[in-house]
């Protein structure tokens, strides 16, 4: 069967150090950090009190103003998507119906509804905790002994529930960040939703590569949002473990992908979306051309459930299996774009998975990590990684990762740290990993030719 | 080039009523239903206090010790999960098949979420509110929050981990998805799986989906939205799909598991076939958030697309097993998407919602629909829709009211349509040589 080609055309993201692709490409090259401190409630009592925020957005910038109203209804992870959405549409110059409903483009939507399609990574979103709370606390028995107060299911169910606005359901379905970006956009064709934690931004573009490649979407949005800077995101992470303790008076220094002294992630928040075209139609319509999507391979990395194979095999088998699907050896990629969230175990992991597949070469193919600047932003993390990569092709410079100082010698990887470095690289890999649940994926991408 | 054919060669299931594959068929066959009074929680104040749960259900009559101490912890829905992948395995004897290969052997799952640690969350809240302005403090909250959640039963919410479990437990290296696009999540996750083993990226994918939102805060959600049946008084004949007097749907909860195999490596095992499945279609109605587009047009789109990619047309189909959740909206946009796509036929083709019988299963809905296809064509005999009493002029379809039917099926349509308009249906096919 004929498998058409897919090539990249636009770019959006939104992280914690810019709003829009550029802005954040920018931010890596000259080593900004974008976390802190917590801003958005007060983290006095977690261990972890420092998150890579994205302090500055308005969503109601980012859709018509017919649909101003239905922002009262997305979760902050929906918002990102939302956002990056917009900057991803207008960075590939397609009239989709936002751009034109909001008059940001001159003339009439040009794209066909039918073939324009979806696919966005999302998490397990939380319930806003103040509205919730809220709630809740009106079903507590205050009038009685000390003993007796606390939560009533009983009233809960006879009035408390009621304080809840009637939509609130669908401020937290994971679907709902698909639903709001096809409904601003119009786009009727295949659309999915994949949940696999940090993975799901790469599962969703492999997948989407694929509805393109076999003829069923023209044009997808794909990539991941996701936000865990609120109080239930953080202390689940602070349950498991994983986060940065010791930093808490230094948020700029915290995450250090890959370096000997790295002490665990940081969580963040972001979206990266991604527009797909298939090759003939792109080049139809004039578009400019980031990078052509050549591989995909996806399995899973756990020895247990919520913990990395130390060898990394699952994540090597991706690798693997993306670089065939290419039809390109681990001796033609030139730039390896690695999680490197920060843990001691997923580091570890991630470069066992990369010195296995890439042999000798393990140390010394340039590997770009953006944790140390941005924390990790869950379902979002693939795309902007996935976008700062390609950004890395176009502009033909690896921006350096934050805080890696001395690269562990049991990682073995040559991590671009301390200056940006030039690069010409023609085929670039790109890989990540859920850390609960195991699923990893990579995709091969290309400098595009004719 | 022809291309791959993608076949079932196991299925096993968890649902409201029963856990044995025949069993529960016969007991969808006698009309049964599996609706009963909520008791995972005390919902008697709720506005709607029944649901279809699944009862007497405990993980270690599935699996080893040494695998129930593997998975310890594992939440209520991954634990459905687990036990029906366990018995898609059995069924399609792939205990001792030492020859399969692991890295095409992959998993893609329409799982939801782990319910909430809701007792622990609540006093938390409770505890950290601020009556006299009405703020969360939220140090308060995280002294303790830290103190009353635990670490397992939070990172169980997370809604790949199901996905996870089974690729453990049958150390599966195959690509691994989670979709979790509300009650149309495992429909599409059938279907993105067929794609898979089509394109050749597995041979074989353990499929399906998983969920339970039968606790407060999912009760609280559908009530809100007022999408629930709140027919308390009479909670066996509260999910009545297509009847005129239908009020929302009845909350189940369960999972569904499908082995989907390459065709060619079905038959070098000498696998039992089941069924082929041929098409697939995944629609955004891209219309609002709260709404169906009043035309139908994501549901058309998806049924269109699946017959296209089927290389059939609604000639072809002999049976629909509609969405039909109970809703007053759903039914009667399902129905006139139905009668767009059957043309003429329409009113000759029968289509029932077993939802009557086991109500929503929410993400783990489209695959224990599509197991009930596939038992129909193996058959010949339709599941009913039960409770329907009163003909509403909107739905005016042949819904196989109250008793099943016997009448011979070849090829059914198998319809999920999700909250924010996402749309997916499949088209499955006795199997039969040369197609």
């Amino acid at each position: 069967m004929n498998r058409k080609r897919v090539v990249i055309t636009g770019l959006g993201a939104v992280t914690p150090v810019g709003v829009g692709i550029t802005e954040t490409f920018d931010a890596l090259v000259e080593n900004r950090c974008g976390i802190g401190r917590i801003q958005a409630f007060d983290p006095g009592r977690f261990t972890s009190q420092i998150a890579g925020e994205v302090l500055e957005i308005n969503v109601k910038d980012s859709v018509p103003k017919g649909y101003r109203k239905a922002t009262k209804v997305m979760a902050r992870d929906i918002v990102l998507a939302v956002t990056a959405a917009y900057h991803a549409v207008k960075d590939a110059k397609l009239k989709t119906r936002c751009l034109v409903d909001r008059g940001d483009v001159e003339g009439e939507v040009d794209i066909d509804p039918t073939r324009f399609g979806a696919n966005i990574g999302a998490g397990l979103i939380c319930a806003d905790l103040n509205e919730l709370a809220g709630a809740l606390a009106s079903a507590a028995d205050r009038r009685d002994a000390p003993a007796d107060r606390g939560f009533s299911l009983e009233k809960w169910g006879r009035e408390g529930m009621n304080n809840l606005t009637p939509l609130w359901l669908l401020k937290f379905l994971p679907n709902m960040l698909a639903c709001h970006v096809t409904i601003v956009h119009d786009c009727q064709a295949p659309s999915n939703t994949i949940t696999c934690g940090e993975a799901s931004s790469h599962l969703a573009i492999g997948e989407a590569f694929r509805t393109i490649e076999r003829g069923a979407a023209d044009i997808c949005i794909c990539g991941g949002a996701e936000s865990k800077v609120n109080p239930m995101g953080l202390m689940r992470q602070s349950l498991l473990g994983r986060l940065v303790t010791d930093s808490n008076d230094n948020p700029t220094r915290a995450c250090r992908p890959f370096d000997v002294d790295r002490t665990g992630a940081v969580v963040g928040e972001g979206a990266g979306l991604i527009i797909l075209e298939e090759y003939e139609h792109a080049k139809a319509r004039g578009a400019a051309i980031y990078a052509e999507l050549v591989g995909f391979g996806a399995s899973v990395n756990a020895s247990h459930w919520l913990e990395p194979q130390a060898d990394g095999r699952g994540q090597a088998l991706a690798m693997s299996k993306a670089l065939a699907d290419a039809g390109v050896s681990a001796d033609d990629i030139e730039l390896i774009n690695a999680a490197g969230v920060g843990t001691k175990a997923h580091d570890a992991s991630e470069a066992a998975a990369i010195r296995s597949v890439f042999g000798q070469r393990g140390s010394t193919v340039p590997v770009l990590a953006t944790k140390g600047a941005i924390g990790v932003n869950g379902a979002g993390s693939g795309a902007i990684d996935l976008a700062v990569t390609v950004m890395a092709m176009h502009r033909g410079v690896i921006p350096p990762s934050l805080n890696t100082n001395q690269v562990d010698p049991e990682c073995g990887l040559n991590v671009v740290h301390g200056d940006p470095i030039d690069s010409r690289a023609e085929w670039v890999m790109s890989t990540a990993g859920a850390l609960s649940g195991g699923q990893t994926a990579a995709v091969v991408l290309r400098r595009c030719v004719e | 080039m022809s291309r791959r054919r993608v076949v079932v060669t196991g299925m096993g299931w968890i649902t409201p009523l029963g856990r044995d594959l025949e069993a529960t068929w016969q007991r969808i066959l006698n009309a049964d239903c599996g609706i009963a009074e909520t008791t995972i929680f005390d919902a008697r104040t709720f506005p709607t206090q029944f649901s279809a749960e699944v009862k007497d259900f405990a993980l270690s009559d599935f699996i080893s010790p040494e695998e129930y101490e593997l998975h310890k912890g594992v939440s209520r829905q991954a634990s459905f999960a687990l036990a029906a992948a366990k018995l898609a395995w059995a069924d399609a004897k792939l205990d001792g098949a030492a020859t399969l290969n692991k890295s095409m052997f992959g998993v893609y799952l329409g799982g939801g979420e782990g319910p909430l640690d809701f007792d622990h969350f609540a006093t938390a809240a409770v505890e950290g509110w601020k009556y006299e302005d009405n703020t969360l403090d939220t140090r308060r909250w995280a002294e303790v929050a830290s103190e009353l959640l635990r670490k397992i039963v939070e990172a169980e919410q997370d809604p790949n981990m199901a996905a996870g479990h089974i690729a453990q437990m049958f150390g599966l290296e195959g690509p691994n998805f989670n979709t979790l696009t509300a009650c149309a999540a495992s429909t599409q996750a059938i279907g993105e799986a067929m794609n898979m083993i089509r394109r050749g990226d597995a041979d074989m994918m353990i499929s399906g989906g998983c969920h339970s939102m039968i606790h407060p805060l999912g009760v609280t959600g559908f009530n809100r939205l007022t999408a629930l049946s709140t027919r308390n008084d009479s909670c066996k004949t509260a999910s009545r799909p297509f009847d005129r007097t239908r009020d929302g749907f009845v909350l189940g909860e369960g999972a569904g598991m499908l082995i989907l195999e390459e065709l060619e490596h079905a038959k070098a095992r000498g696998a039992r076939i089941y069924a082929e499945v041929v098409g697939f279609g995944s629609t955004a109605d891209a219309f609002r958030i709260t709404d169906i587009h009043e035309d139908g047009r994501g549901g058309i789109a998806a049924m269109s697309t699946a017959l296209a990619d089927a290389g059939m047309t609604p000639q072809d189909i002999h049976y629909i097993s509609a969405h039909g959740t109970g809703t007053k909206e759903n039914d009667k946009i399902e129905t006139l998407a139905i009668k767009r796509i059957l043309g003429d036929r329409a009113k000759n083709v029968p289509v029932s919602s077993v939802k009557s019988m086991m109500g929503h299963l929410i993400a783990a809905a489209g695959a224990c629909e599509l197991i009930t296809c596939i038992l129909a064509i193996r058959d010949n005999v339709l599941p009913p829709t039960i409770n329907y009493e009163h003909p509403d002029p909107d739905c005016d379809l042949d819904y196989v009211p109250n008793k099943k039917r016997e009448t011979p099926v070849h090829t059914c349509l198998s319809n999920s349509f999700g909250f924010g308009g996402q749309n997916d249906t499949l088209v499955v096919t006795e199997f039969a040589e040369g197609g």
